[in-house]
């Protein structure tokens, strides 16, 4: 019906690998300063902004970014548009290291991680007003289906292993995943729909703490919209980058059309967010001039540059215009989500917080982990669709 | 086909716009105070900043000594609540020089905390005499209590490898040796009081009415944020002594409310999961016959 994915194959051993590698363990290391020095030593976090760095960006910012398997299984599964099916592994690659991600930052940025487990498990004490106690559960579930739906592309390479049970496992597992792949996928697309919408209500729990500019009921629609925008921008990125790494024909035509549909998200988005300033009578707030009525206005042009990029069918058609106009959506989405956490939340004056050496280098540190494993996992494993695509 | 797959979006637009909140799920609640609540009322006009509370909190609480801004400096005592002070005393003076306040400082325990609305497993809750209590064993240190507060009194111990959160918990490990709180019992003015709720809102507007002119007339925390359970008199705007202007809505109603509105008896995201389910089971299908060479 579509084209096979195949391992691109070569050596997962060259220069870039290594810095990634090297990078990676730099993280390890701050990391392991951190598990043992305390937060206090190696953040810049404090009592007026407890969540900084890893929670606005690495869980927030990038399990938005990491939507792109989301958006793309709407339209494959959803809207039935079969022939961006060579869209989704690769999407769901990068949502299940994305998140992955997310889920580890989190380990490392609560202060008593050795409870983690209990959230799962102990259920008498969910606290069913906590927004957060729905994120962690929703996260969690959603790691573990993103891993299932992309199992077959290991289970393909391995049903020919030379280890006899991963062979065993494998033949016996791809069936078994065929038939309980609706299950799955809707599992795989119900989840997000939740938590991407909670991560914008709580922080309605901040109340007077959140500046008006940003605080209005209609903040998980917010972030769900700009979820899908931000997750198909992260395919576009993907696409563009493993296509020129491994010097392979991007899928332009399909990210092109593709776009045709998330322009409209950003429309949207722009007459939700201004309509709902107009209707509270908050536009006052923008004459004030200060740092966050520039940022909010940043938002907006952020938000519809991308709009007017790629207004012109043609220009959809160039990967670089594409590219370019993708990276404008994830600075809008990720702007947007840094404003609601951090820079609309007013703790006091006495209160500043910018992320220390140690936060930045362990956030670069995950993400070249996961630019080492996508590598790792397209080079080994059948990702990406093959050359001799049959369109 | 079509239709099933629009009412498949509309279904995750309804969940979104549902959450928007659109049409707010339920009028404001104001929870009523627990029968057994106790608190403190303190009194701006009776302190004279002697912080013997500050000292005999930290005792009671086993708290490591807070020597404030820096250890170099003449004043050494804690200038705000932290991981070490659960409760300080402030000093208010306006800009004219004239008018000053002292200022006391600790949890108010809420009647509606949004600190336990954030907490995932209820390690912060309302536990024996309304008292805002914290269980270590239940929480992850996730800190969202913090951004919930609204008068920003949950502290977490950044310095420490095994945090907890720090907060002021009424001395419940003394009330339950038939104690008062320390800061109630060494305080030589009794500007700062122990009791049970419902009898130190009498003495408040009693010392109102016997006395107008004396007080702003009004007693803060009566209302304020759905209630709580220590009570302010003072005789400068509450503002100034920073307590919050919180209306009479409890702070974590919003988000609570829009909460529940989606995820009511978890109905929605059943019907969206089942709804994606059928779309994907028919779009399948449809496929497989085309497959088949079947007309469409």
């Amino acid at each position: 019906m579509t084209t096979r994915a195949v391992a691109v194959g070569g050596s997962v051993d060259t220069r870039a690998t290594r810095a990634l590698a090297g990078l990676l363990g730099l993280g390890g290391i701050l990391i392991l300063w951190r598990l043992i020095a305390g937060l206090g030593a190696t953040t810049a976090l404090n009592d007026g902004y407890p969540l900084g760095l890893w929670i606005a960006f690495d869980v927030v910012t990038g399990t938005a970014i990491a939507c792109g398997g989301y958006a793309v299984a709407i339209l494959v599964y959803i809207l039935n548009k079969g022939r961006y099916h060579p869209l989704v592994r690769p999407a769901l690659l990068t949502s299940a290291l994305g998140y992955s991600l997310a889920g580890f930052s989190v380990v490392i940025d609560i202060g008593r991680w050795w409870n983690v487990w209990k959230v799962p498990v102990y259920f008498w004490h969910w606290n069913f007003n906590s927004a957060l106690l729905e994120v962690a559960l929703c996260i969690m579930a959603y790691v573990v289906v993103l891993w299932i739906e992309l199992s077959p592309a290991f289970f393909e390479r391995w049903q020919d292993s030379a280890i006899l049970p991963l062979r065993r496992v494998s033949r016996w597992a791809l069936p078994v995943l065929a038939k309980a792949s609706i299950f799955i996928i809707a599992l795989g697309l119900l989840l997000p729909t939740m938590h991407q919408s909670s991560l914008g209500t709580l922080m309605l729990l901040a109340g007077p703490r959140l500046h008006a500019l940003w605080n209005t009921p209609l903040l998980p629609l917010l972030f769900l919209i700009s979820c899908v925008s931000m997750g198909y921008a992260g395919v576009v990125f993907e696409s563009a980058l493993s296509s020129r790494a491994f010097g392979r024909k991007p899928e332009t035509g399909m990210l092109a059309s593709l776009a045709g549909a998330i322009v409209p998200l950003q429309v949207v988005w722009v007459v939700l967010r201004l309509g709902d300033l107009v209707w509270r009578g908050r536009l006052g707030l923008f004459v004030a001039g200060d740092g966050r009525a520039v940022m909010a206005t940043l938002e907006f042009v952020l938000f519809l540059a991308p709009v007017v990029m790629l207004a012109s069918p043609a220009r959809r058609r160039d990967l670089g215009h594409l590219f370019r106009a993708a990276m404008v959506m994830i600075a809008a989405g990720a702007l947007y989500r840094f404003d609601t956490y951090l820079v609309g939340f007013v703790p006091g004056a006495h209160w500043a917080y910018f992320p220390s050496v140690p936060e930045l280098m362990i956030t670069v540190g995950l993400v070249a982990g996961e630019v080492l494993a996508y590598i790792v996992i397209v080079r080994m494993f059948p990702i990406l669709a093959g050359r001799q695509a049959v369109r | 086909m079509g239709i099933s797959r629009r009412a498949a979006l509309k279904g995750m637009l309804v969940a979104g716009a549902a959450s928007a909140g659109v049409k707010p799920a339920r009028a404001a609640v104001v929870p009523a105070p627990p029968a057994d609540a106790v608190g403190l009322l303190y009194d701006t006009t009776l302190c004279i900043g002697c912080k013997a509370c500050v000292v005999a909190c930290r005792d009671a609480n086993g708290l490591a000594t807070d020597y404030g801004v820096a250890t170099n400096t003449l004043y050494q005592a804690p200038v705000d609540l932290s991981p070490r002070a659960k409760t300080v005393i402030k000093l208010y003076a306006a800009a004219d020089g004239m008018t000053r306040s002292y200022v006391k400082a600790q949890c108010m325990h809420c009647i509606d905390p949004a600190c336990a609305t954030a907490c995932m497993l209820g390690s912060l809750q309302k536990r024996e005499f309304g008292i805002v209590s914290y269980e270590p064993d239940l929480c992850v240190g996730c800190r969202y209590c913090e951004i919930g507060c609204p008068f920003g009194v949950p502290k977490f111990e950044w310095a420490s490898a095994a945090p907890r959160i720090v907060k002021c918990e009424l001395c419940r490990h003394r009330l339950a040796e038939g104690k008062e709180p320390a800061c109630t019992e060494v305080c030589p003015r009794h500007a700062v009081i122990f009791g049970k709720r419902s009898d130190l809102l009498k003495e408040a507007k009693r010392r109102i009415a016997e006395s107008p002119g004396r007080y702003i007339p009004k007693v803060y925390g009566e209302t304020e944020g759905g209630g709580t359970q220590v009570l302010y008199l003072s005789h400068v705007p509450f503002e100034k002594l920073g307590l919050p202007e919180l209306g009479d809505t409890p702070a974590p109603q919003l988000a609570r409310s829009l909460q529940h509105g989606i995820y009511k008896g978890f109905v929605a995201p059943l019907a969206l999961y089942g709804v994606l389910g059928v779309v994907m089971w028919r779009n399948r299908s449809a496929e497989a016959a085309r497959a088949n060479g079947e007309p469409r």
